[in-house]
């Protein structure tokens, strides 16, 4: 009997926390088709009639497809950048010996214990004086070195790879960049999806970065159009409107979220528990 | 051939990373606006930064925002932890709280810092319309008193990530040998003595990798108070962070001083630097 109470209280505690992480949401979209008065004047969870105006005060203040736009055309060419280069990178560091080896493996590690606002400065320098402001190649190219994926693959990559299967392929008269894409690749895709999945969501969320290198409005990312919302009065006024911009800065996100939360879970755990 | 593998990688991470750290480096021992003449000053400008008041008070501000949300988030995640290790109650559902839990964390921050400004707001948000509805007399001017802006910020990191640090914890409960835990119960071990004795020492790890990444993470905060608080940190400084403080002199400023904001750069990063070893000393020292 007691048992029983016990883990009724319990699945009652998890479920009101389970309930906290989602209202927010919920009554992001109930004030979303509500118009901003009656937001102002009484708390409901009913929906209200106003997702049209809403919608179109959205509009005519900014275009958050485009935004979503510009985020998918930094987003997948970083991550795509940081899954290949980082695979290779990592399987050259597991695999060969080389001179040199030990020096690119101990700035990797010192390198992911620097943190990014070291570098902010000096990038924000590198990139004006190579007139690249304003522009996605800085938000891109730079993927293509990311230490801690590196280290990751790395680790994953000797775990993995039977060494066997590399002598085999050389036998056979295998060059050794078609190793890398015929054999090594399909073997470490889990890992790099692990670490894809991660990066994806970083740069889709990230907003320092190109807060401080994008000017024109019409190449703002999705965050930093959202954030531009803090300057605008005539849509401050209507918190309706508010309401349905941040939701639809949302809601694709919580979309995927449902479909690959098993990924992203386990892409976390992953990150905790290495070898 | 391993040279030319390595080489895209070793290009763009001496251009794109070891240079801007050097550079700024640099500059931190320099005067200069963002353009025009780099006038070297040596070591003024970290002089100004410890005699600086404003700039210790952001760091202050950090700290405190930060330490409040460690505190809560572990507790919340280690009591799940708990909850969900249990041999004796099997509690199901594990996947489904996680995917929920984790929730809050794979929104941007600029999209929550808006939901929660527009939802707290003094006169007309959504949580004290709820609040005056429940009895609460006079509303509560959250984000506008230093009394309870740096707490609301807390807590809505507590918010975003409390179920990020209970997957890690749960991935290394998950990790540990079951057996301990049964031979322990057949011993006699309650339940917080297994906690205590078992999972907590072999979770230490984990543990330490949670609260390092957190503290590097947790003390280059930005987004979320910047959007809430403005670059000054409404009201009043109190939510100013380091970072939003480096901003305004490196960024924001007209005409700016990057030398200095690259001073605050390295002082908060020999910071970050000497409590990590602090912390990596204290939590792993207590093994002998």
């Amino acid at each position: 009997m007691a048992k029983k109470i016990y883990t009724v209280i319990i699945y009652l505690l998890l479920g009101i926390l389970a309930v906290s992480c989602m209202v927010p949401f919920l009554l992001m979209l109930v004030n979303a088709t509500r118009s901003g008065n009656e937001i102002m004047s009484s708390f409901t969870l009913i929906p209200g009639d106003s997702l049209k105006e809403n919608w179109d005060a959205v509009w005519s203040y900014f275009n958050l497809f485009l935004g979503m736009w510009n985020s998918l055309k930094v987003a997948i060419p970083a991550t795509l950048l940081t899954s290949y280069f980082s695979a290779l990178t990592a399987y050259a560091l597991a695999v060969y010996k080389f001179k040199g080896k030990k020096v690119i493996f101990y700035t990797i590690v010192v390198f992911m214990m620097i943190p990014g606002q070291l570098s902010l400065i000096g990038f924000y320098n590198l990139v004006s004086s190579l007139r690249l402001t304003d522009s996605y190649i800085p938000l891109i190219i730079p993927a293509i070195a990311a230490p801690g994926t590196v280290f990751f693959l790395r680790q994953y990559l000797l775990s993995v790879l039977p060494m066997s299967l590399l002598e085999a392929a050389r036998i056979d008269g295998a060059k050794e960049i078609s190793i890398f894409h015929k054999i090594v690749l399909p073997i470490m895709l889990p890992g790099i999806a692990t670490m894809a999945i991660g990066g994806f969501i970083g740069n889709w969320n990230s907003y320092l970065v190109p807060l401080i290198l994008l000017n024109s409005p019409k190449k703002f990312t999705l965050p930093v159009m959202v954030a531009s919302l803090n300057a605008s009065q005539d849509i401050a006024t209507n918190q309706g409107a508010i309401y349905l911009a941040v939701a639809i800065s949302v809601i694709p996100v919580m979309i995927a979220f449902c479909f690959c939360s098993k990924y992203i879970i386990s892409s976390i755990s992953a990150g905790s528990v290495k070898e | 051939m391993a040279y030319l593998f390595v080489l895209p990688f070793v290009v763009v991470f001496l251009i794109f990373s070891v240079y801007p750290v050097l550079r700024t480096l640099q500059l931190s021992f320099a005067n200069y606006k963002g353009y025009g003449e780099i006038e070297f000053t040596g070591l003024k400008n970290y002089l100004r930064v410890f005699q600086d008041k404003f700039f210790w008070r952001a760091l202050w501000n950090t700290v405190k925002i930060w330490g409040v949300n460690i505190v809560l988030q572990l507790s919340l995640a280690f009591l799940l932890t708990i909850v969900f290790s249990d041999i004796k109650y099997k509690i199901k559902g594990l996947s489904f709280f996680r995917a929920v839990y984790y929730l809050p964390n794979i929104i941007a921050a600029t999209s929550v810092a808006f939901l929660f400004k527009t939802l707290l707001d003094w006169r007309y948000g959504t949580i004290n319309q709820i609040l005056l509805k429940v009895g609460v007399t006079n509303p509560i001017d959250w984000l506008g008193q230093t009394s309870t802006a740096p707490i609301v910020i807390s807590l809505i990191q507590t918010w975003m990530w409390f179920g990020n640090s209970f997957i890690m914890l749960m991935a290394g409960v998950q990790g540990i040998n079951t057996d301990y835990f049964e031979a322990a119960a057949i011993d006699g071990a309650g339940r917080w003595k297994r906690f205590f004795k078992i999972t907590l020492p072999l979770l230490r790890p984990i543990l330490l990798y949670v609260t390092i990444t957190s503290l590097i993470g947790g003390l280059q905060m930005f987004d979320l108070p910047y959007l809430m608080g403005t670059v000054d940190g409404q009201p009043f400084g109190s939510t100013q962070t380091v970072i939003m403080y480096l901003y305004k002199y490196g960024f924001a400023m007209r005409p700016k001083q990057v030398g200095y904001a690259s001073a605050i750069a390295y002082v908060l990063f020999l910071l970050i630097l000497i409590i990590s070893i602090i912390q990596f000393k204290v939590m792993n020292g207590k093994e002998d």
